[in-house]
C-alpha cells in the first residue's frame, strides 16, 4: 500500500516542470497568446524531445507507453506554466480512442506521428455533452453532415476525431472538401478550439466505435482527467504567486501575509487545492486499474477541480490586490486557463449528474 | 502508486476478520449481550483484546499493553475490521495523557499511571481552556504554588470533556507567575476525589452535558505528580495535543455518513418522487461526494507518508479544518433533505436514523470550534505550512 508518486513518475514531471520554467516563461506564453499562434513551435519541439505526446503511445507505435496518471501528471506541469500547445486533445483523448476502438491501419497511421510530435489531431465531441439545436454531426455512408463546436486543439491539427450523434467516431481531414474550420475566439489564448462545419464530408468510421458509445465515453473520462490535472496545475501556480506575494507586499508598515484577511485566504486556498491532487491522483490510477471505478472518479476529478480552481483562480486575484488584474503581471493567463478547463467538455453541474448516472442514482 | 496490501497485511487483516467473528458475541453493548444475562464488562472485552494484540497494542507489555512494534497500516487495519464488524473497539488508556507519560514521564509515573489505564480502570479528563484562556491557552491563569510537598491549586477550567466520570485529571497550571506566559507552565496529573474540586455539567445547545465547568479551591496535590519539569508543561502540553489533532476529522467517518445520506435520499419520498430525484437536493449531494472523495484520497496520502516516516506536510495540516467542515455540511444537507422531519429531535416519533443529524449538525459545530478553532487552524496553515509571518505582538501591556 502506497498512495504515493514512483521515483519515475516524480522525475517525468520534475524534468518537464523545469524545462517549461526556462523554455515557456510567461513572456512567450504571451508571445503566442497575442500573436494568436496555435501553439509555440519550440516549446512543441521541445516537448516531443521529453516524449510527451507519445506518452500514451505504445512503444510498438514509437510511444513511451507509460499511463493516464503520467499523462495527468504532464498536463498538471503544462497548466502549472499555461503552456500554449495541444496536449489533452492530442496526445491523450486520441491515442486512447484509436487504441480502443481504430483499425490496425489507423493506428499504424497515426501513432507514431503522434508520438513524433508530426501530427496533432483535434476532438470534437461537444455535442455528445451538451448539443445546441444548431449543431449536430450525421454519419451516412461514409460522410459526416452537420456542425461540431468546440473542437479542441483544432487550429493545428492534422486530422480531425468527430463524433456523430449515434456516438461513432470519425476521422476527417481537414483540408478536405466539404468541410470549413474556424478558430473560435476564447477567453483562453493557449489553447485552441474550433468551429467544423461539414458539407458531405469524406471521413473514415473507427470501427470499434460502431455501435458502441464505450469508446467515445472512455476517451471523454481521460479528457477531462486532463482538463482538472491541468487546472490543478494552473491553481497551484496562483495559490503559489499569492503566497510568495503576500510575503513581500508591504502595507502598514507590515508584509501583508501578517493580515489575518490575507493569510486565510491563502490558507483556504491551500485547504482546498491541496485534496484535488490526491483526487487527480486516484482518479487517473483508477482509469487503468479500478476501471468500474474510472467514469465515476474521472467526473468527480473534473467537477471538483473546475469548483477549486474557480476559488482558487478569484482569491489568488485579490491577495494580489490592484496588481492581480493586470495584463502587466499576467496573472490572467491562468485565471482564462481555469475557466477554459472548467466550460469544456462539460460544466461542473452536467459532469456531476454524470456522476450520479454513474452510480445509478438516476 | 500501488493500493494493494502486500501479503502480510492480506494475512493479517483476515486473522482480525476470524478473531471478530469467533469473539464478537463476547463484546459489551447490546448487540453482544445474551438475552436474559448482565451485558459483557467493557474491562473483560478490553483484556480480550489486548491478549490478541487489538488494543494497547503497542504500549509496552511492562505497562500493561500488547507491546507490538508500531505498524501505522496493522493499526489501520484493526480499526477498519472493528468498524465494519460494528463492534465496540478496544482503547489505549487514553489516547492524549498514555503517550506523553511513555515520553516524558519517570518510571514510577509509567507503572502507577498506564497500566491501569490501559485496563480501563482509571479514566482521564483534560483539564486545559480556562474562561479567559481559549485560543490563547498559554495565558492561563490558573495558578499551583508549592507548599511544602504539596501543590496547592487555585483557580477554574472550562470544556472539560466528561469530568463529571473521570478518575484523573491532567491539568496545566501556572507555578512560575513571572516566567515570560509559555515558561511558566507546569502539567500535574491528580485523582477528581481530591478535596476541593467542584464538577458542574455545562449544558450545551444538544441539551447534553458532556463539557464541564471544574473550579479549584486549594486543591493539594503531591509534589511529584508533575509529567516533566516544572515551567515546561507547555512542551509536555504539545506532546498530547499532537496526539489528539490526529483524531478530528478523519475522513473514513465522513464516507460512511456521505452513505447514510445517500441511503436516506433513495429511500425516502416526498410527493411519490424520492429525494434523490430533486436535481438541487442531488447536485448538493454530489458536491460534497467530490469534496469527500477528495479528503478519502489525502487521507491515504499522509496514511503512505506515516508509515514511510516521512512528515506528510500540508496534507495532514488540513485534515481537521477540511473534515470538521464537512462533517457539519454533511448533517446540514442530511436535515434540509428531511424536510420538516430534519426539525425532529430527541426520541420524537417520525425520528429518522435516531436523531443523528440534529445531533450531529450541534456537535459537529463544535468541533468546528473544538480543538483549535477553524480561524486558529488557518493561521497554523498559514504559518507553518505557508511560511507566512505571524501577526505582530500586541505589547504585552497594551490595551
Amino acid at each position: 500500500m502506497d498512495f504515493a508518486l514512483g521515483e519515475e513518475q516524480r522525475m517525468l514531471q520534475d524534468s518537464i516542470a523545469r524545462y517549461l520554467e526556462s523554455g515557456c516563461p510567461l513572456e512567450r506564453v504571451r508571445d503566442v497568446a497575442e500573436a494568436g499562434d496555435a501553439r509555440a513551435d519550440d516549446v512543441w519541439q521541445e516537448l516531443t524531445n521529453l516524449g510527451v505526446h507519445g506518452v500514451l503511445v505504445g512503444e510498438d507505435y514509437g510511444g513511451v507507453g507509460l499511463g493516464l496518471l503520467e499523462a495527468a501528471l504532464i498536463a498538471e506541469a503544462l497548466g502549472a506554466a499555461v503552456a500554449p500547445v495541444p496536449f489533452a486533445a492530442s496526445a491523450v483523448m486520441a491515442p486512447v480512442a484509436l487504441a480502443d476502438a481504430g483499425s490496425g491501419e489507423q493506428k499504424e497511421a497515426w501513432l507514431p506521428r503522434i508520438a513524433a510530435g508530426e501530427a496533432v489531431i483535434g476532438i470534437g465531441v461537444s455535442e455528445q455533452i451538451g448539443r445546441r439545436e444548431t449543431d449536430g454531426v450525421r454519419a451516412e455512408n461514409g460522410r459526416l453532415n452537420g456542425k461540431a463546436m468546440f473542437v479542441l486543439d483544432a487550429a493545428a491539427a492534422d486530422a480531425l476525431l468527430i463524433a456523430s450523434d449515434d456516438g461513432a467516431l470519425h476521422l476527417v481531414d481537414p483540408s478536405a472538401n466539404g468541410i470549413e474550420r474556424a478558430k473560435l475566439k476564447t477567453i483562453d489564448r493557449t489553447r485552441t478550439v474550433a468551429e467544423v462545419v461539414l458539407s458531405d464530408a469524406p471521413a473514415e468510421l473507427l470501427p470499434g466505435s460502431a455501435d458502441n458509445r464505450e469508446p467515445l465515453l472512455r476517451m471523454i473520462d481521460a479528457g477531462r482527467l486532463m482538463l482538472a490535472a491541468d487546472t490543478l496545475g494552473a491553481a497551484q501556480t496562483m495559490a503559489d504567486k499569492a503566497v510568495a506575494y503576500a510575503k513581500e507586499r508591504r502595507q502598514f508598515n507590515r508584509v501583508i501575509g501578517s493580515f489575518q484577511a490575507v493569510k486565510h485566504m491563502c490558507a483556504e486556498m491551500a485547504a482546498e487545492l491541496e485534496p484535488c491532487r490526491s483526487l487527480v491522483w486516484y482518479a487517473a490510477h483508477a482509469y487503468v486499474a479500478i476501471p468500474e471505478e474510472g467514469r465515476l472518479m474521472a467526473c468527480h476529478a473534473k467537477a471538483h477541480l473546475s469548483e477549486v480552481g474557480k476559488f482558487v483562480a478569484r482569491k489568488s486575484t485579490e491577495v494580489h490586490g490592484g496588481m492581480g488584474i493586470t495584463d502587466l503581471l499576467g496573472l490572467h493567463y491562468w485565471f482564462k486557463r481555469i475557466g477554459f478547463n472548467r466550460q469544456l467538455l462539460g460544466a461542473p453541474e452536467l459532469v456531476r449528474e454524470e456522476a450520479a448516472q454513474a452510480q445509478a442514482w438516476v | 502508486m500501488d493500493l494493494e496490501y502486500s501479503p502480510e497485511y492480506r494475512d493479517f487483516r483476515d486473522e482480525v476478520r476470524a478473531f471478530l467473528d469467533e469473539n464478537k458475541h463476547q463484546a459489551p453493548g447490546p448487540r453482544g449481550a445474551t438475552p436474559g444475562q448482565p451485558p459483557n464488562s467493557p474491562k473483560a472485552w478490553q483484556q480480550l483484546l489486548i491478549e490478541h494484540g487489538y488494543a494497547a497494542r503497542t504500549i509496552p507489555r511492562e505497562y500493561g499493553g500488547y507491546g507490538a512494534e508500531p505498524d501505522i497500516l496493522k493499526t489501520r487495519i484493526i480499526a477498519e475490521e472493528f468498524a465494519r464488524a460494528r463492534v465496540p473497539p478496544g482503547h489505549s488508556g487514553d489516547n492524549r495523557l498514555v503517550p506523553t507519560v511513555l515520553e516524558l514521564g519517570t518510571e514510577q509515573q509509567k507503572q502507577w499511571l498506564v497500566p491501569p489505564s490501559v485496563r480501563g480502570e482509571m479514566s482521564w479528563c483534560q483539564g486545559y481552556s480556562e474562561p479567559g484562556s481559549g485560543s490563547d491557552l498559554a495565558s492561563l491563569s490558573t495558578k499551583a504554588e508549592l507548599d511544602g510537598d504539596e501543590w496547592v491549586i487555585n483557580g477554574q477550567k472550562i470544556w472539560t470533556s466528561g469530568a463529571q466520570n473521570a478518575d484523573m485529571m491532567f491539568c496545566l497550571v501556572r507555578t512560575e507567575p513571572d516566567a515570560p506566559k509559555h515558561n511558566g507552565i507546569s502539567y500535574l496529573v491528580f485523582s477528581m476525589d481530591t478535596p476541593g474540586i467542584d464538577v458542574r455539567p455545562l449544558v450545551t445547545m444538544t441539551g447534553d452535558a458532556f463539557f464541564n465547568e471544574v473550579f479549584f479551591t486549594d486543591v493539594r496535590v503531591p509534589k511529584d505528580q508533575i509529567i516533566g519539569k516544572r515551567g515546561e508543561g507547555w512542551f509536555v502540553a504539545n506532546t498530547t495535543l499532537r496526539y489528539e489533532r490526529g483524531g478530528l476529522g478523519d475522513p473514513n467517518e465522513a464516507e460512511n455518513r456521505f452513505n447514510r445520506i445517500a441511503d436516506i435520499m433513495q429511500r425516502e419520498t416526498v410527493g411519490g418522487e424520492r429525494l434523490i430525484d430533486n436535481p438541487i437536493y442531488r447536485d448538493r449531494l454530489l458536491k460534497l461526494q467530490g469534496q469527500i472523495l477528495a479528503m478519502k484520497f489525502n487521507g491515504m496520502r499522509v496514511l503512505s507518508h506515516n508509515i514511510k516516516g516521512e512528515e506528510p506536510g500540508l496534507p495532514r495540516w488540513i485534515v481537521k479544518l477540511n473534515g470538521c467542515e464537512l462533517n457539519h455540511q454533511m448533517a446540514g444537507l442530511a436535515i434540509d433533505v428531511l424536510g420538516e422531519l430534519g426539525l425532529l429531535y430527541d426520541g420524537s416519533p417520525y425520528l429518522r436514523d435516531g436523531g443523528f443529524w440534529q445531533a450531529r449538525y450541534m456537535l459537529d459545530l463544535g468541533l468546528i470550534i473544538g480543538g483549535g478553532t477553524a480561524q486558529i487552524q488557518k493561521n497554523m496553515i498559514g504559518e507553518r505550512a505557508l511560511g507566512l509571518p505571524k501577526e505582530p505582538k500586541v505589547a504585552e501591556a497594551g490595551a
